[in-house]
This record gives C-alpha cells, sequence and structure tokens, in this order.
C-alpha cells in the first residue's frame, strides 16, 4: 500500500504538481473508501425495499417461483387495512409497546436514578444490570418458556411462594389472559438496562453546579427533582423510548420463541403475523404490501416523535 | 468532589439506593442463574417441585447437548461392555446408546464464522468509510444517520423476503457467504456512524502534521489514524459481533443447515422422548457465556454502540 502508482508519481513530478496529485488522491481516496460501504447498503437494504414495493403490487407466491405474475393494483393494501385480523395484531402490538415502554422508563429511569447516587460499587452492578440485554434474545426466550411452566416453572414458583397462589393453578403462557402479560415481562426484563442506561447518561450529563445553585436558593430536593433533574434527563429518556419503541414494534425472536403468537392470537404481534403471511402462507405479494403499511408507519410515528424530541432539546 | 458538596449524596441515602439496586441485581440475574444452574441437572432434577436449588452436579445435560441418542433394548443393555468412561457411564444409566454426534459442534462453529466474518467485513469496509466520511466532503454524509435509523424501522422479516428471494436467484441461500454478507449489511451503517463518531475525535492536526512531513494521505490512514482509532474499532467490533451472534430472525428463516447459526437451533433440541431441558440449558450457557465475560470485561467500551451513539460520553 505504501508504494502506490500515486506516490510513485507524486516522488517523480515537482512539488508544486505533487501537491495537486495528493490533492486528487484526496478524492479519489474518499471515493475508493465509501464506495463498497455503498454498494452492500444498496444490495441489502435499498435494492430489497425497492423489490418489496414492486412485489406489494403483484400477487407473487415465493412458493411458486413460476407461476405467472399479475399485476392487482393496489387490492393487497385494501385487503390488508380492511381485515379485521390484522386490526387485532395491531392492537396485540400497541398492548406490549405500551405496557413494556411504561414498564421499561420506570424501572429503568429509578435504577439510574438510584445507581446515580453512586455507592460504592455501583460500576459492577450496572454491569450486571446489563447482562440480559446483551444475550441473544432468542434462546433467553426459549428457556423463558421453561421458567413460565406452570407447577415446575421458577416463575409461577415464585409467584406462590410470594403470594400463595398455587404454581400449577395457572399456566403464564397457555392462558389468554396471562399470554400478552408474560411477553411484557419477560421484554421488560430483557430491556430494562437498556433505557437505564441511557438515563444513567443522561443524569451525569447535569453539572453539579446546578445542583449547589439550587441548594444556595434553598429549592427543596422534591422541586430540584422535578424542576431540573427531569426536564434535563427528559431528552436522553424519549431517546430510549424511541429506540425502544422501534426496536419492539418490530419484535420477533424473544416472543416468537415465548408464545409463538398464541394461544389464539392473542400475542400475535405484527411481525408474526407477517412470518406467517409470508413464510408460512407463501402469500408473497399480500405480506411484501403489509411489510410496506408497518414500514411507513413506524417511519410517520417515528418522524412526528423525533419532531417533538427536537422540540424538548430545544427548549 | 469535596466531603462538604451539598450535591454528595448522603450515606444514608447512598446505603438505600444500593440496597434497592442489590435486590434488583440479584432478581434480574436469577433467570440467568437458573440456566446455568439447569445446565448441570439430570433430567428428573430439573423438572421437580419444588425446584431444586440444591443439587447433586451432572454432566447429564453436556452429554446430551452433543450427542443424539436413542432407547437401547434390553438385549443390547445387556450385551453393553461396562461403560469405559463418563460419558457412556451417563448415557447407559439412562438406558440409552449413542447414534451420532449432536449437530450442535456445527452450529456452534457456524455461530463463530459467520459472527466473526461479518464482524471482520463490517469493521474493514466501516473503518474506511468512517474514514471518508469524517476527513472528506462526500456525498449521503448529512443522511448518514436518517439512514441507520430508517434501514432498522424495518422489521427483519420484511427485509427477509426480498432477501430470500435474491439469495435464491444467487445461490446464497444456507451459505456462510450469504449470511456473512447480509449481517455486515446490516451492520454496517450503525459501524460507520460509531467509527465516525470515534474518528470525528482524533485531532486533524495529527495527520495534517503526517502529511506534513512527507506521508501519503493512505500512510497517514494507516500510520496515524488507526492506531489512535484503535480502541473505537475495537469496540465497534465487539458490538458488531454481538448483534451478529445474536441475530435470529435471519438465521431462522434463510439457514436451515449447512450455514444455520446456534440461536435458531438451541430451541429446537429435544432428548430422547421430550423437551430435554438440561440439554437446552447446557447449550444456552456454552452460547451465553462467552457473551457475558466479554460484557463484564470490556463494559466501559461497549456503552457507545448499545446507546447507539447517541450518548457520548
Amino acid at each position: 500500500m505504501a508504494d502506490t502508482p500515486i506516490d510513485r508519481l507524486a516522488r517523480a513530478t515537482p512539488s508544486s504538481l505533487a501537491r495537486r496529485v495528493r490533492g486528487l488522491s484526496d478524492r479519489a481516496i474518499a471515493w475508493v473508501f465509501v464506495t463498497p460501504t455503498i454498494l452492500l447498503l444498496l444490495a441489502i437494504n435499498i435494492f430489497p425495499l425497492i423489490w418489496t414495493v414492486r412485489l406489494s403490487f403483484t400477487n407473487f407466491a415465493a412458493n411458486k417461483p413460476n407461476a405467472e405474475v399479475k399485476w392487482v393494483g393496489l387490492r393487497n393494501y385494501t385487503r390488508i387495512l380492511t381485515d379485521p385480523d390484522i386490526w387485532q395484531t395491531m392492537q396485540a402490538t400497541a398492548h406490549f409497546l405500551f405496557w413494556t415502554l411504561l414498564f421499561q422508563v420506570v424501572i429503568g429511569f429509578s435504577l439510574a436514578w438510584l445507581i446515580n447516587r453512586k455507592f460504592r460499587g455501583n460500576d459492577l452492578l450496572t454491569t450486571l444490570i446489563v447482562l440480559p440485554m446483551m444475550l441473544s434474545p432468542a434462546v433467553v426466550g426459549n428457556f423463558w418458556t421453561f421458567l413460565y411452566e406452570p407447577q415446575i416453572g421458577l416463575f409461577n414458583y415464585a409467584v406462590e411462594f410470594f403470594t400463595g397462589i398455587p404454581a400449577s393453578s395457572f399456566s403464564m403462557l397457555g392462558s389468554v389472559t396471562l399470554a400478552p402479560w408474560s411477553i411484557v415481562i419477560a421484554d421488560t426484563w430483557m430491556w430494562t438496562p437498556f433505557v437505564m442506561l441511557i438515563c444513567l447518561a443522561g443524569l451525569r450529563s447535569i453539572p453539579d453546579y446546578i445542583y449547589e445553585a439550587a441548594e444556595v436558593d434553598r429549592a427543596s430536593k422534591w422541586r430540584q427533582f422535578w424542576t431540573m433533574t427531569v426536564p434535563m434527563v427528559l431528552p436522553f429518556l424519549m431517546l430510549a423510548v424511541l429506540f425502544r419503541g422501534i426496536e419492539n414494534f418490530k419484535m420477533f425472536d424473544l416472543v416468537v420463541q415465548l408464545t409463538g403468537g398464541g394461544p389464539g392470537s392473542t400475542t400475535l404481534l405484527t411481525s408474526i403475523e407477517l412470518k406467517r403471511e409470508a413464510f408460512e402462507k407463501w402469500r408473497t405479494g399480500y405480506s411484501s404490501a403489509y411489510a410496506i403499511i408497518l414500514f411507513v408507519t413506524v417511519f410517520g410515528l417515528a418522524s412526528i416523535y423525533v419532531k417533538a424530541l427536537n422540540k424538548v432539546k430545544e427548549r | 468532589m469535596s466531603a462538604w458538596s451539598v450535591t454528595e449524596p448522603s450515606a444514608r441515602s447512598k446505603g438505600i439506593a444500593a440496597v434497592l439496586v442489590i435486590l434488583y441485581t440479584v432478581i434480574t440475574l436469577l433467570p440467568l442463574v437458573w440456566i446455568i444452574a439447569t445446565g448441570f441437572k439430570t433430567g428428573p432434577d430439573s423438572i421437580s417441585y419444588p425446584p431444586k436449588v440444591i443439587f447433586q452436579p451432572s454432566l447429564e445435560g453436556y452429554v446430551n447437548l452433543f450427542t443424539d441418542r436413542t432407547r437401547a433394548t434390553p438385549e443390547q443393555l445387556a450385551a453393553m461392555p461396562p461403560p469405559e468412561n463418563f460419558v457412556d457411564e451417563i448415557v447407559q444409566r439412562r438406558g440409552e446408546v449413542i447414534t451420532q454426534p449432536s449437530k450442535f459442534g456445527e452450529r456452534f462453529l457456524n455461530s463463530v464464522i459467520i459472527g466473526f466474518g461479518s464482524t471482520f467485513l463490517s469493521i474493514f469496509l466501516g473503518t474506511l468509510a468512517a474514514y471518508a466520511f469524517s476527513r472528506f466532503r462526500v456525498p449521503l454524509k448529512d443522511d448518514l444517520l436518517f439512514f441507520i435509523l430508517s434501514t432498522r424501522m424495518m422489521p427483519p422479516i420484511a427485509v427477509a423476503i426480498p432477501i430470500f428471494l435474491m439469495f435464491r436467484q444467487l445461490g446464497l441461500s444456507d451459505t456462510h457467504l450469504g449470511m456473512i454478507l447480509l449481517y455486515t449489511g446490516v451492520n454496517i451503517s450503525l459501524a460507520v456512524w460509531l467509527l465516525k463518531g470515534f474518528i470525528d475525535e482524533i485531532p486533524r492536526e495529527y495527520e495534517e502534521a503526517a502529511l506534513i512531513d512527507g506521508y501519503t494521505r493512505l500512510q497517514a490512514f494507516r500510520k496515524v489514524v488507526l492506531p489512535q482509532a484503535a480502541t473505537g474499532i475495537a469496540s465497534t467490533a465487539i458490538f458488531c459481533l454481538i448483534f451478529a451472534w445474536n441475530e435470529y430472525a435471519f438465521a431462522f428463516l434463510l439457514t436451515s443447515g449447512t450455514a444455520q447459526t446456534a440461536p435458531p437451533f438451541i430451541p429446537t433440541i429435544f432428548g430422547v422422548g421430550g423437551k430435554d431441558w438440561p440439554a437446552v440449558a447446557a447449550g444456552a450457557t456454552l452460547f451465553l457465556l462467552p457473551v457475558m465475560i466479554f460484557t463484564i470485561l470490556l463494559r466501559k467500551h461497549l456503552l457507545r454502540g448499545i446507546t447507539f451513539g447517541a450518548v457520548r460520553k
């Protein structure tokens, strides 16, 4: 690499020209450095997106590649938007999103606030708390089904131990009313540390002198918390909610391992429904339209949210 | 901070906070401890009620994880020579015979190959691109973060549909190369973003000094920028590796045999006649433990990757 043709050219040319060769090579380097990444992004991200859009207007089925492909216009879209089953999956997703975000924000912020007391050993504890979110959601989710087993599962046993409700009298994954909560609990266990870490970064970004000034002004701790700590952490917290919101909207691995969408369709989140349509019923065109609708939904919601976030930041 | 500082929490409030955080830590670690413990239980111990906290450790789960077995007939058992090692002993005691080694080893190796392959590629391409984005005027620069965010809004299943078709056309389905390219494509936008942050922090003056000393741009990049960015590159690499290691949706949909990684495989581990939880737990332990150790050892460097690089320290 050291002896490129450009180097040799540079050595062979007078200094003023050399500078120009080097200047030119900067530009060349920029292109050489960036092009492979751009190509890869085009191949893995952009091109599939365009292809999905195209497929969404057809009746293509991936398991029948030789069948005639017909353009069906907007039929896939109208069918999805008028399908009550789809709205049910949206509802299940909304339930999942709302409660996981609520729990993760409350617990995550509280933990960060406590850890920020800077007691001895807080560093090690933070690391241990972070562990669940670093692990493979599918493998961990699979093991959670064992914890949720009625009779033998650790979770049910803990519930019996603390509340006296017999461990064999309820099944977290088998009951229509409990299953939506079982995925909320597992997701909260896994991802609360993420919210905690971002909040912690927020809390640590508040300079001490602000609190010192407040003490001089004799503002109560309670008032300090609500008028200083919370507003200053809020942009961080909102960022955490944005990331978790996007991730949980497309949640697949953890939940598919835990409940697979069941019982019935009580935990059928949009991603799991999408997988069924695309890779079990092989309605490729239909599921492409569904994918586009989901993408537009997340994109729209996220854009509105980011606008709100920027307003909070400016304040 | 001095002892009389008004912002230093009192000893009592520190104590209460410590107790609460320790309590949460214990609860949150229980499932992980349970995975590790279950891996060392025998079948009956793993499903006893109440759950056994103290038990006689056994390697049954690990033996089952690495072997495929079938139930032996009484004649077969009677004809069998006395067990020579602990593996035979465990299997014979359960009235089973080993038919072949299980696929776990292969799947684990696939995870290693695909994880490290895609990490290497992401970092190699990502560092080059990040340098260009950081130092030169390049189109798309300002759209980068937006691009990362928007590619992450697509559910993996939605991306998997066209990728599935594309891979089938190109003959990349169920191949290591296909998965390496795919994971690199998923990781690279974030890798570039993180790396750009790290390279931005290296003063341009260093390179300019090197250029004046007669280094070419490439030499300056290699000898000045890369060593300075080493820590950042390493922490980005760990982050890419963990993503590829944990990924499930693509692996589940796009691989079935040759290139299948461990996450879609571990949930399908069954024993002779039913779910073999100690074997599943043993597989999960072997698969999760490296990440746990990495996380604890490298905690300081991981934070930025976790928080998307959005929160700078």
